[in-house]
């Protein structure tokens, strides 16, 4: 039953990381950038959520809803101000504006909410699933986090290949002066983009501390990092591929850390992704690009 | 033949020789620079290259042309195994080149220009000389770090050597100029010295008049015959300027869809109706 | 003057580094004797130092080579633990200081130059963002293995552990490294004026292999890989060259950096330094290596002048660094630029080839806008 039970809650991490890479995926996809900052928005989310709940009074959906909005805010106004005007940049100069933009996030938390956890209330107010006489227990939020994440990526698959903008999106990604000459506005598609990353990031978030409720300003960093990771090992640019890569390392963590020990589970998570590079370079689920010669 | 003679030793299999072994007849005595077999890559299920058969003499000119994506530059990065290929063999002054890689390859004695120019574009053009002579002036890390006597020694002779190769094209002058900066004639010549400075046996360019006015053109052909004489090797080129191909290349091999269509000297290339259908399509009476 | 002016214009510009490097160095010795630096300032003497090594370092890989690294953190991590317990096996054998701490240095950066050797080759057969986010893994496994090492020393010699103390087996003696509790009880061996030597000897190191063949190689990778091949030139040699030496001048600096505290956590060598010695590199100028020198002087100098307002320092930090960017790339500020330095040129006489000529000086003299 412990394997059981190691393995729903590494699906249950996995599902939060992959929902995070589903952001990072979307947005190196189309503006190929490293948006270091993504793991904040996460925080951010979190943080919003907590006021609306706790200092607002509002209703847990309401309080999604209002941490949803907030963050997408937060990634147009992020991508109009910061990342547009380095459109044409050099990508080091854009990964350092993203490092400041992560910076500036965590330290203006840091100034308005204090340094001091936070104790997060679920926004899951589900009874937990009882199996096998109690020896195996699954929690609401474990079971809103899988949900979440396996609707997310049906509805963005969905919107990717079927929708209007969508097919847009694919299109600036593949390149984007093509996209332009075809008359698409490539400006306001990948703003569309970070809005949208942006939005998963905050559910993200209230899932994240739903799970595990200490929230601090730099919550977002290590989930985001590993969400990074999660993504490439998926494949960067691939909306299954960063599930897939969520999950297996959501897995991997929860594994490594009940039978190899908590302290070299993140070891343990970025040695895999290692192997995982060397075999399969563009990851799991990424296409190979040969360069022309 | 010496080559007949060792086919014929007990034990070995026996294949047919090319039909299609013409070289220059100065070249005749001498192993040719390059032989391809049967050579041949796969990209999918496209035979983007099939049965490709060529000889080219110790210092002939010689042209590939062909239409657009006939295949020409494939054939380019199969003979500086950029990709190895899937069937057959290239032998580089007898030497199998199998298994090689770019870098080996460029030590048995092949170097390249690139069709679209690939100049380490932030150096010099002195050092873009000196990177090409890598091979010829050595200097391991530890004597560079610590200026040990050899790094001044390897510095002054990567200098007097780059300032002589760019000599040929009357280049010495712009030696400090960064490479990138050059105007696009002089970039496409840096390409030729910065190939010539690996010391090849065979020198391949890739559609090295792109671009080029007529007057620009003439000099170019005078530059190739003139490499071909002082360095005494083998030019293999690309080229859609048929003055060009068919004013300096002595043996022409015509590509289409990945196959030799035709072989043979300027003047048999001129008068061949395929080649002729391959470029213009066939003619109504036909 | 004649002599500075008949030089070429790399040795030129090697020069100004140098001097700059003794003529800043000689000023704050004259300025501590004085007694005019602050205290908070005369203990951030050798981790400037320290982070001007990092800085020149990362911009061997980053800059010359051409490769994003995001593990730089890792090699300093490596150096500093190695270095720490080099200094302690030494401490009766060698019983003058300096020599003792110039060993543990090199003990640091040889320990360092074999984890950047054993990262380097699975790293070198990657590129672009891949090969980023495995340093970035490379860089956090050894802080997990550093946050788990458990190092003693008693008359037996040296005892290594993963597990904690106790299993270490000791009869007496001292640990060194305790785990995540890191070293305890560093001599304090590191001092401004090695620190400054240290400095001088990476820039030794780095300027000297740019100029050389094999450092040619590394650029020309660089610009072109595949040109690079087809001259003949071993890639993955160059690549993994410049990345052990970097590797290596980490580890030195990690090693002074750690000698100058009392105790070092494996935590403090997390990917938030190895981001911050990178945008040392960034805002210096990719492949300027001077300009690493002035911004990782600036730059760890700048929080420390904003102390006085702490709570808003590292989000005005923050904000330089997206408008230092921002400005940078602005095209109006650019081209402003450009055009009030042709004018400063054209003023002095030069002639028009020399502009196209200072374009090309980025290995060192150019400018972070180019």
């Amino acid at each position: 039953m412990d394997f059981l039970t190691n393995l729903i809650n590494g699906i249950s991490l996995g599902s939060i990381y992959a929902i995070i890479a589903l952001g990072y995926t979307m947005v190196y996809g189309i503006a190929k950038m490293l948006n270091f900052a993504h793991g904040d928005v996460i925080m951010v989310g979190a943080y919003i959520c907590f006021c609306a709940m706790g200092y607002l009074g509002l209703s847990p959906i309401l309080a999604v809803l209002l941490s949803i909005v907030g963050c997408t805010v937060l990634g147009i106004v992020i991508e109009r101000l910061a990342y547009k005007p380095l459109r044409n940049a050099p990508s080091l100069d854009v990964l350092i504006t993203a490092i400041g933009v992560s910076y500036f996030l965590e330290n203006a938390a840091l100034l308005i909410w204090k340094s001091d956890p936070k104790s997060f209330t679920s926004v899951v107010d589900l009874p937990s699933l009882s199996l096998f006489d109690g020896q195996l227990v699954i929690s609401g939020v474990t079971m809103v986090t899988v949900l979440a994440c396996v609707v997310i990526m049906i509805a963005l698959t969905t919107f990717t290949t079927k929708s209007k903008q969508g097919k847009a999106m694919r299109a600036c990604s593949e390149d984007q002066g093509a996209a332009r000459l075809m008359g698409i506005n490539v400006d306001s598609t990948i703003s569309l983009t970070f809005a949208i990353g942006s939005g998963l990031a905050a559910i993200a978030g209230v899932l994240l501390c739903s799970a595990y409720p200490t929230l601090t300003p730099t919550t977002g960093l290590m989930p985001g990092i590993k969400a990074f990771v999660a993504a490439v090992l998926g494949g960067i640019g691939s909306i299954p591929g960063a599930v897939l890569g969520g999950v297996l390392l959501g897995i991997i963590e929860i594994f490594a850390k009940a039978y190899i020990g908590t302290q070299m589970s993140d070891a343990v998570v970025f040695a895999v992704l290692i192997i995982a590079l060397l075999i399969k370079p563009s990851g799991l689920l990424g296409k190979q690009i040969k360069e022309k010669v | 033949m010496s080559r007949v003679s060792e086919a014929l030793k007990p034990n070995t299999k026996m294949v047919p020789l090319p039909s299609d072994y013409i070289v220059p007849e100065r070249d005749v005595n001498e192993i040719p620079v390059l032989e391809c077999r049967h050579l041949g890559i796969d990209f999918g299920g496209l035979h983007a290259v099939e049965d490709f058969n060529l000889t080219v003499g110790k210092t002939e000119i010689a042209g590939l042309i062909g239409p657009n994506g006939a295949g020409k530059t494939t054939v380019f990065n199969l003979l500086t195994k950029v990709y190895a290929p899937t069937r057959g063999t290239i032998m580089l002054d007898g030497q199998d080149t199998a298994g090689m890689s770019i870098s080996r390859a460029s030590q048995a004695g092949i170097a390249r220009t690139f069709q679209n120019i690939r100049l380490f574009s932030s150096l010099s053009v002195e050092d873009n000389v000196r990177i090409g002579l890598h091979n010829q002036v050595h200097c391991g890390m530890m004597p560079g770090i610590f200026r040990t006597p050899r790094y001044w020694k390897s510095e002054r002779e990567f200098h007097e050597k780059s300032l002589e190769l760019l000599d040929v094209f009357d280049m010495s002058s712009y030696a400090g100029i960064t490479a990138g900066s050059l105007p696009y004639g002089a970039q496409r010549r840096l390409e030729i010295v910065r190939a010539l400075a690996t010391n090849p046996k065979l020198l391949l360019l890739d559609e090295p008049a792109a671009g080029m006015n007529p007057s620009e053109t003439a000099d170019l052909m005078q530059n190739i015959l003139k490499i071909r004489d002082q360095f005494k090797i083998s030019v293999m080129l690309i080229e859609h300027d048929m003055d060009l191909v068919m004013g300096i290349c002595e043996g022409i091999a015509v590509l289409n869809y990945g196959k030799i269509i035709a072989k043979g000297t300027p003047e048999q290339i001129q008068e061949n109706p395929q080649v002729i259908e391959a470029y213009l399509g066939k003619s109504r009476e036909a | 003057m004649t002599m500075f002016k008949s030089m070429s214009k790399s040795a030129r510009s090697t020069f100004t580094t140098y001097a700059m490097v003794v003529v800043a160095y000689v000023i704050v010795q004259i300025l501590a004797n004085g007694g005019m630096i602050t205290n908070s300032l005369t203990g951030q003497l050798v981790p400037i130092c320290a982070y001007i090594c990092l800085a020149v370092s990362l911009n061997l890989v980053v800059g010359i080579s051409g490769e994003l690294s995001l593990g730089h953190a890792g090699f300093m991590s490596v150096g500093a633990f190695a270095g720490v317990v080099a200094a302690a096996c030494f401490s009766s054998s060698v019983p003058n200081d300096a020599l003792r701490l110039i060993l543990s240095i090199a003990v640091g950066g040889g320990c360092a130059a074999i984890a950047g050797f054993v990262v380097g080759i699975p790293v070198m057969r990657l590129h672009g963002d891949y090969l980023a986010i495995v340093t970035l893994a490379f860089g956090e496994i050894i802080k997990n293995i550093m946050n788990n090492l458990y190092v003693g020393l008693d008359s037996a010699g040296l005892h290594f552990s993963m597990t904690d103390a106790n299993s270490l087996g000791m009869s007496g003696g001292t640990i060194l490294i305790n785990g995540p509790q890191g070293a305890v009880g560093i001599e304090k061996l590191s001092t401004f004026f090695a620190g400054f030597i240290l400095v001088i000897f990476c820039l030794f190191v780095v300027l000297n292999l740019i100029h050389s063949r094999s450092g040619r190689a590394i650029m020309a990778v660089r610009d072109n890989r595949i040109a690079a091949e087809s001259v003949g030139i071993n890639v993955t040699k160059y690549r993994l060259m410049a990345f052990v030496i970097s590797a290596a001048l980490a580890g030195m600096a990690g090693a002074l950096y750690a000698m100058n505290y009392s105790s070092i956590v494996p935590k403090k060598f997390d990917f938030n330094t190895s981001i911050l010695i990178l945008v040392f590199v960034v805002l210096g100028g990719m492949g300027n290596i001077r300009g690493s020198v002035i911004s990782a002087t600036i730059l760890t100098i700048l929080p420390e002048m904003l102390r006085a307002i702490s709570d808003y320092r590292m989000l005005i930090y923050a904000i330089v660094l997206i408008l230092v960017m921002l400005v940078s790339n602005n095209p109006t500020l650019k081209g402003a630029w450009a055009n009030l330095r042709s004018r400063l040129r054209g003023r002095r006489g030069r002639p028009k080839v020399a502009a196209a000529e200072a374009a090309g000086d980025a290995p060192e003299g150019g400018d972070s806008d180019e």
